[in-house]
């Protein structure tokens, strides 16, 4: 496959559904600051697809799915939107006391594995298209659809809870720490709730920053409860890489594989 | 005036009612530094395992423009997440501009504003400092109320922060 051909299905494949597959890279963004006191400051934001944490060292990730949520419920768009080589970066001001929460939602992006004769073909686009361009004599046909949301929170002043509700589809967090308010040493505890119930016996992966200065990973790995709920205790301040994703049969397309994930890039702080 | 003076012999009898003193003495540490910026305090008392009981003072830039030296106030971190993110500041009678280098006396009188009236019990005593371009240390003086008699305690800081006193007089 010639160069320009390969860049141009990593970009489309980029753009369309995100994570790619088990093996992608992993996607997130750094906030500038999780706590903040003050008049209107600024908070600036990363966003990247890069597996090494915190590096930007793979592709930039797209921002237009972002939206972040306000302490009052109103929501906001990225200002200052930077497109680079590795890294988006973008502004958000808190005008508002309280809990900031920016996500990044992807829904709904398929794809597909078949073959037609002896030939496999692969196929991304989304549900309205499926049937449009998946020919009807496909055989061992592989369809999955992918949902992911990225998430980072910040919060001027005093913390808020209202824009950390959940909207009760795909795989979500519910802080019962608040996100904002963790300390190294200490335990804080959430749940994962997928399509707003407790998603048990989920595997969540925890990575510290710095993966660059050290040999191990050093990764935590713990699993939800009945209730859907985790408990971690940070060992380091600093900032850490929370991952978990499922898989089910609850498409919104028939016969296909749904993959739900959920990231999120939490501060921790030294007492 | 029959009611009244019953009354006051009772206040009178009763004794431990009196208002005690607290004095403290926060020493900012003279350092040479190619930039110097003069830290930001708070002093508070704590019960250990109930928190926060009163804001003893809080010195920053709070004379900036349009409340620009609020933006650091985060950086005394511990005050922040116990107290500081729930107050409107400025707080009259704990606000206060940044000190200089040197030892600086405060006085309070228990039950007088900023001062709460303190049951009986162990406390602390906190004092954080936080610089620009600089570190952050937090010192720490338990004590217990009321006072028998005259109690002193203190401690020493290592490096944003001096020699700390705390006086009382009951």
């Amino acid at each position: 496959m010639n160069r320009l051909l390969a860049r141009s299905l990593t970009g489309f494949a980029v753009a369309l559904a995100l994570p790619l597959a088990a093996h992608a890279h992993r996607a997130w963004m750094l906030p500038s600051a999780t706590v903040l006191s003050g008049t209107d400051p600024w908070v600036t934001v990363d966003a990247a697809i890069s597996n090494d944490l915190f590096y930007f060292e793979h592709h930039a990730m797209p921002v237009d799915d972002v939206v972040i949520l306000t302490p009052d419920g109103s929501t906001l768009k990225p200002e200052n939107i930077g497109k680079g080589e590795y890294r988006t970066t973008f502004d958000v001001q808190l005008k508002q006391q309280g809990t900031y929460k920016i996500a990044a939602i992807r829904g709904g992006g398929m794809n597909a594995s078949y073959k037609v004769g002896s030939e496999t073909k692969r196929w991304r686009g989304d549900a309205a298209s499926f049937a449009k361009e998946v020919p009807a004599n496909a055989t061992d046909l592989k369809v999955s659809q992918n949902s992911s949301r990225i998430e980072v929170f910040a919060t001027l002043g005093k913390p808020s809870t209202s824009a950390l509700a959940l909207t009760n589809t795909g795989l979500e967090l519910q802080p019962v720490t608040h996100p904002t308010d963790l300390i190294a040493g200490e335990e804080a505890r959430f749940k994962l709730m997928l399509d707003g119930k407790p998603a048990p016996d989920l595997e969540v992966t925890i990575i510290p920053h710095g993966i660059r200065y050290r040999d191990q990973l050093n990764e935590i790995k713990v699993k939800t409860g009945a209730d859907g709920a985790f408990a971690v205790t940070w060992p380091n301040p600093g900032m850490y890489y929370l991952n978990a994703s499922i898989q089910d049969n609850k498409a919104s397309v028939p016969n296909a594989t749904r993959r739900a994930q959920y990231t999120a890039t939490l501060e921790v702080l030294h007492p | 005036m029959r009611t009244l003076l019953p009354l006051t012999l009772t206040s009178l009898v009763a004794g431990p009612a009196l208002a005690a003193d607290l004095t403290l003495s926060v020493e900012i540490p003279k350092l040479t530094v190619a930039e110097y910026h003069r830290p930001y305090v708070a002093l508070w008392i704590e019960r250990p395992g109930e928190g926060v009981v009163s804001n003893l003072a809080v010195w920053y830039e709070l004379k900036k423009k349009d409340k620009e030296g609020e933006k650091w106030l985060k950086d005394m971190r511990q005050w922040w997440r116990k107290t500081g993110r729930d107050l409107t500041m400025p707080v009259d009678g704990v606000s206060g501009a940044t000190k200089t280098p040197g030892k600086h006396e405060i006085k309070f009188t228990d039950g007088k504003s900023p001062l709460a009236k303190l049951t009986p019990g162990k406390y602390e005593l906190l004092v954080e400092a936080a610089r620009e371009v600089g570190g952050r240390e937090l010192v720490r003086i338990p004590f217990e109320w009321p006072a028998k008699g005259p109690a002193s305690a203190s401690a020493q800081g290592a490096t944003e922060l001096g020699a700390i006193t705390l006086n009382i007089k009951p």
